[in-house]
């Protein structure tokens, strides 16, 4: 049975033709027989999602009203607190780790009647680019189990790629969301800062993390996006909604964009494989027909974004860690003779590798004496990054760039190299830098058939038109059609 | 040694409790005394993925007492993590303000003993969170209670202006009964609503040269007893030390000392200040607190007359002691309860005689202020008019006010009821005055005879027609007869 998209299953749901549970056991059936390879999710609600579907069922047969998913199956990270079941951020720090509360958008999704059946594998605490560095599972492509997922959501992109969710929510920090949604296949949203509530998800860097969808479909990403997008007054930096109103990312996704300038960097290809500019120049050619124009702009600050981002993340990440000391919840270790070897020894038995060398970056930039020439000059790059895009956009309405340099790479090709990873990140770190949206959509495949994806990074809360121009190329074309052979 | 002279200088840090009702970024209570881990929630737990939200009254509760504390108050201010890892701080990072304090730059007036008053410089003035307590229990193990953590705090920091143990005390004890009028915090010290830290040291001058000894600070005192006790404790401890070693003042050499309030010692702690690094840097999950000219304005029409002022005015205007002024204006209650009184006609004294001799030890023995004791500020008016104009005496004016307290009648019916009006009609108090007289023939002769003997007779005489009147007659006016008959 095909693996519908989210907006056809809901749509057939609610209309009866068929069930939350038909569905919900459908995506179990495919986690039960491909997942053991996929590795996507970290924990399955097999009894609690059947449940749910039931009772969502029912109030359909009933004729009472049902939320806007009204029953579909949806995953989300392991880094998104839930009530029910371990949060564990695929670390074995937090590996038994269970939450007191649902995240502001576990509730929304749970008021739209989403199905959550379960929680899917990332890099630890969202630190990396493959997935690789999840300390509890491995997690492989659908459409090559020899390469990466991309990550660090690399567990909903794969999951969503092989039809085992009908759409997932991943987080973004650095590209998280966008590169393995290209590495897989499928849509990644990067909302604007501040557009979704980040309370509940379990911060990695606070000024740059931000949760999004990843889905089939353009449509999928903005009916995920009405359901979650919105002000939380449990979140100080979500937006209130009289300074940015958050439209309804539906209504007018099918309107083209009229008079379209895209903005395009051309001095960026340089960066990227020959396949990945190929398959980008051929997407500009299919906007030309609808009438847009290409403008050429600059982004002169562009090459220090990496250098930023990782003294900022860490920075950020070096304090935000700093409450997994096995005092008070997570893993304690049994070998400590008082309460700082509680804390060393805990934390250095529990925690992976790039996870302790991000927390050391970190807590370097931030020491005294280094402040100034790290984390200060970082945060004035990151002004500067922010002004070009703000300039760069007074003269286009979106630009268009590669999400990766690369499709998605062996695994264990780049596990040794830390800075090689790091760099797969540098189209990506800009958008969170400067808080704006970015969406990744299929645009193509490589000569091994690997899945290519098309950057659209958009001013400040213009997810509505993002999501439209997104709309139009996909409109166009057959790619996000695509699915691997799973079987 | 005999030419040794030294000068005594102390800086205070003082933490002040603020009496909101919620705690600084979380819902929870403020509860002292509660069920260890009953007033906690995941936010104030540290769990992963939650988001404080700043209490806004907090903030205008310390921009309040930033006002009464003469600063400057910053009208844009932020949030800063300090980290240092310990089992009460559950994030190992405390919310602070590190270089942005919500004030600055303000003076204290403390009164002296002999009636002066001395300015002390406040440095700064900001708000922070409180951790929770660690519970040294027996065996091998301690247990934490997170019921205070989270608990907004106001970080005050003078100047080492003050010259004596005294003056330290005099400026705590004028910090708590100012905080107190404001109504920021209950001040308590028996709940830890004060706590001080008091830097010492002295500027010793012998043979014509000065030395500094090492700076000292006195951790966590929470009473104003062990706060004057330690820095005479530490001024003598100083002078032998200097005596011994010679040692003085070197950067780096300040040490820390604890309290021993059974042997009423200092204990060394810490023997060189550590070269702590706490790696501040801007919270990014709160935004700035901008203080814009209308909230300012607000917060500074809620300020009152503070006490050291009302002091002076009750002393000057109604020419009260300063002793009495000092007793009235303890307490803010009081205070405004005098002060209405005197506006309702009592005379300033009569109505302070009747309040710091009878009123006051009647609430305290109820346990409560002068304003919750059942009169009314305008019968105790009306009864400072009794003693005035003569209806009654001082004595039973005592009787009826606390007959007020027990039935809540008025001061005139209740003079009737208890028979307490005073006699003084001339006329029927002239014949038992005859009677006396007639009776006490020998008394009369010392009093006629002008002797050394005279004065005491007259009393005899005077207090025998008090006597007969069972302590209604009108004092002054038997002494008038009295006079007449005898000359
Ligand atoms: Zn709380």
């Amino acid at each position: 049975m095909e693996v519908l998209s989210l907006r056809a299953l809901r749509d057939n749901i609610a209309a009866g033709r068929t069930t939350s549970v038909e569905a919900v056991r459908m995506v179990l059936e495919r986690i039960g027989r491909i997942d053991t390879m996929v590795g996507a999710y970290i924990s399955v609600f097999e009894e609690q999602a059947l449940a749910r579907a039931a009772e969502i069922d029912g109030r359909i047969a009933a004729g009472l009203p049902v939320g806007a998913l009204a029953g579909a199956p949806v995953a989300v990270k392991d880094n998104m607190c839930t009530a029910f079941g371990a949060t564990t951020c695929a670390s074995r720090i937090l590996k038994n780790f269970q939450a007191p509360y649902d995240a502001t958008v576990v509730g929304r999704l749970s008021a739209a009647d989403a199905v959550i059946v379960g929680k899917t594998n990332m890099d630890e605490f969202a630190m990396g680019s493959s997935t690789e560095n999840s300390g509890l599972r491995r997690t492989v492509n659908p459409w090559d189990t020899g390469r990466v997922p991309g990550g660090s959501s690399g567990g909903s992109a794969a999951a969503v790629a092989a039809g085992l969710c009908a759409a997932a929510l991943g987080s973004d920090t650095g590209g998280s969301i966008r590169q393995p949604a290209a590495f897989c296949g499928v849509v990644g949203l990067k909302p604007t800062y501040g557009r979704v509530s980040r309370y509940g998800l379990v911060a990695y860097g606070s000024s740059l993390d931000q949760i999004g969808p990843l889905t089939r479909t353009v449509e999928d990403a903005a009916l995920l996006m009405n359901v979650i997008a919105g002000h939380d007054p449990s979140d100080s930096t979500s937006v209130c909604e009289s300074m940015a109103p958050v439209s309804d990312y539906l209504a007018d996704l099918d309107r083209p964009v009229e008079g379209l300038r895209i903005g395009v960097v051309s001095s960026l290809n340089a960066g990227a494989d020959p396949a990945v500019v190929k398959a980008l120049d051929e997407a500009l050619a299919v906007y030309r027909p609808l009438g847009a124009e290409l403008i050429e702009v600059e982004l002169p600050h562009f090459d220090y974004a990496i250098a930023a981002y990782y003294v900022i993340a860490t920075a950020e990440a070096s304090s935000n860690l700093a409450r997994y000391d096995g005092v008070h919840y997570g893993h304690r270790s049994k070998q400590a003779e008082d309460y700082v070897a509680v804390y060393s020894k805990s934390r250095a038995e529990a925690l992976g590798q790039e996870v302790k060398r991000r927390i050391m970056l970190g807590t370097y930039a931030l020491s005294s004496g280094y402040y100034d020439a790290y984390y200060l000059k970082a945060l004035k790059v990151r002004n500067l990054i922010r002004t070009d895009l703000v300039s760069a956009f007074e003269r286009c309405d979106c630009i268009i760039m590669p999400v990766a340099p690369t499709t998605a790479f062996n695994i264990g090709e780049k596990t040794d190299d830390p800075l090689q990873m790091y760099l797969s990140d540098i189209y990506t770190i800009s958008a969170n830098l400067a808080g704006i949206p970015g969406i990744s959509i299929p645009c193509g495949f490589d000569g091994r058939g690997m899945p290519i994806g098309m950057q659209i990074l958009s001013p400040a809360f213009s997810e509505d038109r993002l999501l439209r121009i997104a709309r139009m190329y996909e409109r166009q074309t057959q790619w996000h059609q695509r699915r691997p052979d799973m079987g | 040694m005999s030419d040794l002279q030294y000068k005594v200088v102390v800086g205070l840090e003082i933490h002040v409790q603020l009496c909101t009702k919620s705690k600084m970024f979380c819902g929870c209570a403020v509860e002292f005394g509660a069920e260890p881990n009953s007033r906690v929630c995941p936010v104030c737990l540290g769990m992963p993925g939650v988001l404080p939200v700043m209490n806004r009254l907090a903030v205008e509760y310390a921009i309040l007492a930033g006002l009464a504390l003469n600063c400057r108050i910053a009208r844009r201010t932020k949030w800063d993590r300090k980290s240092y890892y310990y089992p009460d701080l559950p994030k190992n990072y405390q919310i602070s303000q590190y270089d942005l304090p919500l004030s600055a730059e303000g003076y204290i007036e403390i009164p002296l003993d002999d009636g002066r008053t001395k300015k002390i410089r406040i440095t700064r003035a900001h708000l922070e969170e409180d951790a929770g307590k660690n519970l040294h229990a027996e065996g091998n193990y301690s247990q934490v209670d997170l019921n205070r953590t989270g608990t907004p705090l106001l970080e005050i920091v003078t100047e080492p202006d003050m010259s004596s143990a005294a003056e330290v005390r005099a400026l705590a004890v004028e910090l708590q009964r100012i905080v107190r009028y404001l109504g920021v915090s209950e001040a308590d010290m028996q709940k830890g609503h004060m706590r001080f830290e008091p830097n010492v040291n002295l500027i010793i001058t012998r043979g014509g040269r000065q030395y500094k000894t090492p700076i000292v600070e006195v951790k966590n005192l929470n009473s104003f007893r062990s706060l004057e006790r330690s820095v005479e404790y530490e001024i003598g401890r100083q002078i032998d030390e200097f005596l011994e070693t010679g040692r003085t003042l070197e950067i780096g050499n300040k040490s820390t000392r604890g309290w021993d309030d059974v042997r009423e010692i200092t204990v060394l702690q810490r023997e060189k200040e550590e070269a702590h690094d706490y790696r501040y840097f801007p919270d990014p999950d709160l935004v700035p607190v901008e203080v814009d000219e209308a909230w300012l304005a607000e917060i500074q029409s809620r300020l009152c007359e503070l006490p050291l002022a009302r002091q002076r005015r009750f002393a000057e205007e109604y020419g009260l002691s300063a002793y009495d002024a000092g007793v009235l204006t303890a307490e803010r209650e009081t205070a405004d309860f005098f002060d209405q009184a005197v506006r309702a006609g009592g005379e300033p004294k009569r109505v302070c005689n009747l309040l710091t001799q009878v009123g006051m030890k009647l609430a305290n023995e109820k346990g409560g202020g002068i304003a919750r004791l059942g009169p009314s500020t305008q019968a105790v008016a009306e009864l400072a008019k009794m003693i005035d104009d003569g209806t009654v005496n001082a004595t039973a004016a005592g009787t009826i006010f606390a007959e007020m307290v027990a039935t809540g009648k008025n001061p005139a019916a209740l003079a009737d009821e208890l028979n307490l009006v005073q006699k003084s009609d001339a006329g029927e108090l002239e014949a038992m005055v005859d009677e006396v007289l007639a009776a006490n023939a020998e008394a009369v002769a010392d009093v006629r005879s002008g002797g050394k003997k005279a004065g005491k007779a007259r009393g005899f005489l005077l207090g025998q027609v008090m006597q007969r009147t069972k302590g209604q007659a009108n004092p002054k006016v038997v002494s008038e007869i009295l006079g007449k008959k005898l000359g």
